[in-house]
């Protein structure tokens, strides 16, 4: 039998709410006793998109609403970080290492690097002047022993 | 679940230590108060110490180069010490132990800069 469970969360785009975001997403996905290695990675990968929805999406206007819906299906948690901003322009461009369109904010360019590194699939669907969808998914180890 | 900055200057070095966590949120403030004392101190190095610090993410980093940007300007040096695990990875994976310089501690830390007591 296949353990399913899923969630959403919705909040305003206010970087107060980068912490309550990876913090949530980390307690949902704690049911797949993941390791603290693990753990970190998910934290950081919200913590990533979040922030790029706040400053790239919504242009850190903070009344924005950012929706975060998170599935397990099996051993594997399906992430999908939504927002109604501004889209963005040339993805493939946004993905490079170290390429950041507001190098006047201290950006390191480093946001989607990190979520294709710290997750198995990462994929980005975005319209200019409608908004952005990024869906991630990762296999929790410690799970694997169970399903294999 | 914030961030606390606490600075000690030790001759031409500024120790900044950083407890809690690094994201976009709390990466304003240490922007903010590292610069101002980087100027006021006329500061040469700066030991970053990290022992502490429980998450960060590429805000972080963005900070970490802007104050590394700064200090070279100066002619001084960045070392990093007392690094957790995760973020060593985080730093590896951006090239960062390209430019600074990482140590065990902040005496090996100061040692290197030839800071030493």
């Amino acid at each position: 039998m296949t353990y399913n469970n899923f969630m959403t969360l919705q909040f305003a785009s206010k970087s107060e709410n980068e912490a309550f975001a990876r913090i949530t997403v980390a307690a949902f996905v704690s049911q797949l006793d993941p390791t603290l290695n693990e753990l970190t990675d998910i934290k950081t990968v919200i913590s990533e998109a979040v922030t790029n929805a706040i400053i790239h999406g919504y242009e850190n206007e903070s009344d924005g609403v950012i929706t975060i819906s998170a599935r397990i299906e099996g051993d594997t948690v399906h992430i999908m970080i939504e927002d109604q901003g501004s889209g963005i322009a040339d993805i493939e461009q946004a993905k490079q290492p170290l390429f950041t369109s507001k190098p006047e904010l201290e950006r390191s360019g480093m946001g989607f690097t990190i979520m294709e590194n710290f997750m198995d699939d990462m994929e980005i669907t975005t319209t200019v002047g409608e908004g952005t969808i990024v869906r991630m998914s990762k296999r929790i180890e410690s799970k694997k022993a169970l399903y294999n | 679940m914030s961030l606390q900055i606490e600075m000690e200057q030790h001759r031409k070095a500024l120790i900044v230590r950083l407890r809690g966590e690094l994201d976009h949120h709390t990466a304003e403030t240490v922007k903010a108060r590292m610069e101002e004392a980087i100027r006021r101190e006329d500061s040469l190095h700066i030991i970053l110490s990290l022992k502490d610090l429980t998450f960060m993410d590429s805000s972080g980093l963005g900070v970490i180069l802007g104050r590394y940007k700064q200090i070279i300007a100066k002619g001084g040096k960045m070392v990093v010490c007392d690094i957790q695990q995760d973020i060593y990875r985080l730093f590896e994976m951006s090239g960062l132990f390209k430019i600074v310089t990482l140590e065990t501690n902040e005496r090996a830390a100061l040692s290197s800069l030839g800071v030493a007591l």
